[in-house]
């Protein structure tokens, strides 16, 4: 470490791999300081604004808010709160486009300011030193703070580290051309930045802090090794201009020459690495109680009359910023959210400021085309020489659009960090960081999809299992019951007897009636016996209340049979008759044991839980005459279509 | 005498080999089909039964056995091209009485209609539907596949498919459809 501190004294660097040296374009707005504004007509909060969960909903359409008041709260630890940028009614709760490549709605808070900008109690703290830990972690949780260099990474867990930390970086390199909300930043709020830095040391305790920056920034250097020139463990380190520098790993390897590993983090090498914004934002939050409403955006482009750097409340709509910048209007507009290298066009220009917006660019047509002249690939190889994390883009390139996803996880796609600077160089124009953007989406929607596919194999499975659990204890039960019943009929007991002669009795008077009556009669016959025979086969509940439903019937129907045997010797004439009503009666008996057989099949059902339904050897047919069915029913569909077609 | 120690040897050697061989048949017994498994590792578990068999690992272990591998409509090409690496044929495109769509839907319980017969939750391959009897049901989103099973069982025909609304988590990048636009 000693060497590695001796050698940055000295002024010597490391050259990570590639990078490249695009036209810097920031003479449009570093020469400018920064402008605050009116309050804009409404105020768009996005409620995630960062990576990780948003929070929950702490106000409702109609509430009176004051400036600094917490909108969302936060029960997971990624989760980050949003408040809100100024007094005023929350006029909606709503879905609305967001800052995201897709123009996607996502949900909002809608704010119209009041114009009092009134806040709500503060307190200020002089001397951060008498704070604990856990003090100073808990007020940069609560106000909101999130990586503002881009990525947006929760800033409470990146400080909140039990291992030891060697380097704490601060990045100011701001390497992508057009942007110098930094350096401006920079330039006028230095001691606040430095009171961040002290917070940082307080919480990280590392052995060096060292201070990334770009030699094109001359008065922010100037002014950051006045404010440090006291401290001995802060080094201001000026490094030559190259994107792109102001990467996590390639600002590492410049500053240090150590290699973050591949899928490791800084904090396995002891780095912690944070932007110059987020040191304002986290002084902010310490000293003056204020959680993050407002950061320095750049409004720059050569379609902008008055390029500059804006103090934008968050929220603020964008068209509303390129208003105060004398926004030429014209019909092609292209708008892009971050800078040229690393940025992404707007779907419109009603997209508010986030806490990681840092510039918005409005580009002539000169300027940045929006229309692409891809052609073939020539295989010069200026891509792999340019590429800071040494990967091969040409290759990377083939397998994205053959979609050869192991292949492109073989070259390490993920290790590619957007910069942009392989499609810079392309002289066949090909949009090579695109190709990576797209494949990147579709290997991560692919893992989703197997996580997804392996939850939906167990659940079935689960499922499965249960069914045969359950259909096994139902035949347990069956059998038992079955025994039960059995035993009750060869006990000799009163009630055994009485049940097995009634049987018998109604068995005999039936057998009566089939002798003594004639063809229609023998219908009757075939009927009850069927029930009882089909009675026997139901589950035990069922079988015992259908029999004595059946035994019920059977008793009358048999009163009413020996009636109409006594009936039939003494009036013959009305016979005819009399068997017609008895062949009704018995009809109607089937029909009542069919009824019961429903309801007490729809009680055995619901007794138990809905969700463990009835699994017979029918469940298989069922589904597949289910299946059948989805596919009869698509067939036909198909059918249609191409009719109609 | 050579004959007898010649016999000898060999038969030992035989019935030597031919234990350890029973012995390792019994000790390294590959339970199931390990073929069928992989076949359904690959399968995209929707359980939806549109190959004609009643889920997702009797139709993998139907392909292990030789059944044509473009049954899988949720799967798609892709699911196709995996299996065919596998097992070593050609690819297909998938069978053409299936439907082309393969957009990912969920279901949706229109639950003013539900009359709670629970026949949709009976034919759930992965008890993504929440509900009782005479209760309102419902489905939960996360688990659903996206079979259409439940579609048909209902008696009301409440259910209905409905495509996946894409979020920021899931959004698939397209170069060529933001529309740059002006908001009035």
């Amino acid at each position: 470490m000693k060497s590695i501190i001796e050698r940055i004294k000295k002024g010597h660097f490391w050259q990570f791999h590639g990078g490249i040296h695009p036209p810097e374009q920031k003479f449009l707005t570093n020469d400018k300081p920064i402008r605050t504004v009116e309050l804009p007509q409404e105020l768009i909060i996005p409620l995630q604004q960062h990576i990780g969960q948003s929070g929950e909903l702490l106000i409702k359409p109609g509430d009176k808010v004051l400036k600094g008041q917490q909108l969302t709260q936060f029960s997971s630890p990624m989760a980050v709160p949003v408040h809100a940028p100024t007094s005023g009614l929350v006029t909606a709760v709503k879905p609305s486009t967001i800052a995201h490549p897709s123009g996607l709605n996502d949900l909002c808070i809608f704010i119209t300011p009041d114009g009092e900008d009134k806040w709500q109690e503060r307190k200020s703290c002089e001397n951060f030193y008498q704070l604990s830990q856990h003090e100073l972690i808990s007020k940069i949780a609560n106000a909101g703070i999130a990586g503002m260099g881009g990525a947006g990474f929760p800033t409470h867990i990146k400080t909140n580290t039990q291992s030891s930390v060697n380097y704490l970086i601060i990045n100011a390199a701001e390497c992508e051309p057009y942007i110098t909300a930094d350096d401006l930043l920079i330039r006028e709020q230095s001691t606040t930045i430095i009171d961040g830095i002290k917070i940082l040391d307080l919480l990280l305790k590392p052995e060096y802090i060292l201070i990334g920056i770009e030699d094109n920034k001359p008065e922010a250097i100037k002014v950051l090794k006045q404010g440090t020139k006291d401290i001995e463990k802060i080094i201001v380190c000026v490094l030559p201009t190259k994107y792109p520098t102001g990467g996590e790993k390639q600002l590492i390897k410049a500053l240090t020459g150590l290699e973050v590993p591949s899928d490791k983090l800084p904090l396995s090498l002891g780095i912690v690495m944070q932007n110059v914004a987020t040191c304002y934002a986290i002084a902010d939050a310490v000293i003056n109680d204020t959680p993050l409403l407002k950061r320095v955006v750049t409004i720059t482009g050569q379609a902008l009359e008055k390029p500059q750097n804006i103090w934008a409340l968050l929220g603020t709509p964008i068209n509303y910023l390129l208003a105060q910048c004398g926004y030429l209007i014209n019909n092609d507009k292209h708008l892009i959210m971050g800078g040229p290298m690393m940025g992404f066009s707007l779907a419109n220009d009603n997209v508010p400021i986030v806490k990681t917006t840092n510039c918005i660019l409005a580009p002539s047509e000169e300027e940045i085309s929006t229309k692409t002249k891809e052609v073939d690939c020539i295989r010069c190889g200026q891509c792999a020489d340019v590429c800071p994390s040494q990967l091969l883009p040409q290759e990377l390139q083939w397998s994205a659009k053959a979609k050869d996803h192991n292949q492109l996880m073989k070259l390490n796609l993920f290790d590619c960090i957007d910069c942009g600077a392989c499609a810079y160089v392309c002289p066949s124009q090909i949009p090579l960081v695109q190709y990576y953007r797209v494949a990147k989406a579709e290997i991560r929607q692919q893992q989703i999809l197997d996580l997804q596919a392996e939850k939906a194999k167990g659940r079935f499975e689960a499922r499965k299992l249960r069914l045969d659990k359950e259909k096994l204890a139902r035949e347990a039960k069956h059998k038992k019951a079955a025994e039960a019943r059995k035993a009750a009929m060869n006990n000799k007991t009163a009630s055994g007897k009485s049940a097995t002669s009634a049987v018998a009795a109604a068995l005999a008077r039936v057998k009566a009636k089939k002798l003594g009556a004639k063809a229609p009669q023998e219908e009757n016959i075939v009927n009850v016996s069927d029930i009882t025979q089909r009675t026997s086969d139901l589950s035990d509940k069922q079988s015992q209340v259908a029999i004595v439903i059946a035994k019920a019937k059977a008793n009358k129907e048999a009163v009413k049979a020996v009636n109409s045997v006594a009936n039939e010797k003494n009036e013959t004439t009305t016979k005819i008759v009399k068997e017609k009503t008895t062949k009704d009666k018995a009809l109607d008996i089937t029909l009542v044991v069919e009824q019961k057989k429903e309801m007490t099949k729809a009680a055995t059902e619901h007794s138990t839980t809905p969700t463990l339904a009835i699994a017979d050897d029918n469940k298989e047919i069922k589904r597949k005459e289910a299946v059948a069915k989805i596919m009869a029913k698509k067939k036909i569909k198909k059918q249609q279509e191409i009719e109609t077609k | 005498m050579t004959t007898i120690i010649a016999i000898l040897v060999l038969g030992t050697m035989a019935s030597l080999f031919g234990a350890l061989l029973g012995y390792a048949s019994i000790k390294y017994k590959v339970k199931g089909d390990p073929l069928a498994e992989q076949i359904d590792d690959m399968l995209p578990q929707t359980q939806c039964g549109q190959c004609g068999y009643p889920g997702c690992k009797p139709y993998a272990k139907a392909v292990a056995e030789g059944e044509a591998i473009n049954k899988c409509a949720p799967g798609g090409d892709d699911t196709i091209k995996k299996i065919a690496e596998l097992m070593g044929v050609d690819v297909q495109p998938l069978n053409e009485s299936h439907e082309q769509d393969n957009n990912p839907k969920v279901a949706f319980i229109i639950e003013e209609d539900c009359i709670g017969c629970t026949k949709c939750i009976q034919a759930c391959p992965v008890d993504a539907i929440l509900g009782a009897a005479k209760q309102m049901h419902t489905i939960i989103v996360d688990e659903c596949t996206g079979c259409d099973l439940c579609v048909a069982p209902c008696p009301v025909d409440c259910i209905e498919m409905r495509p996946l609304v894409p979020t920021t988590q899931n959004w698939q990048w397209d170069l060529n459809t933001i529309p740059v636009t002006r908001l009035d």
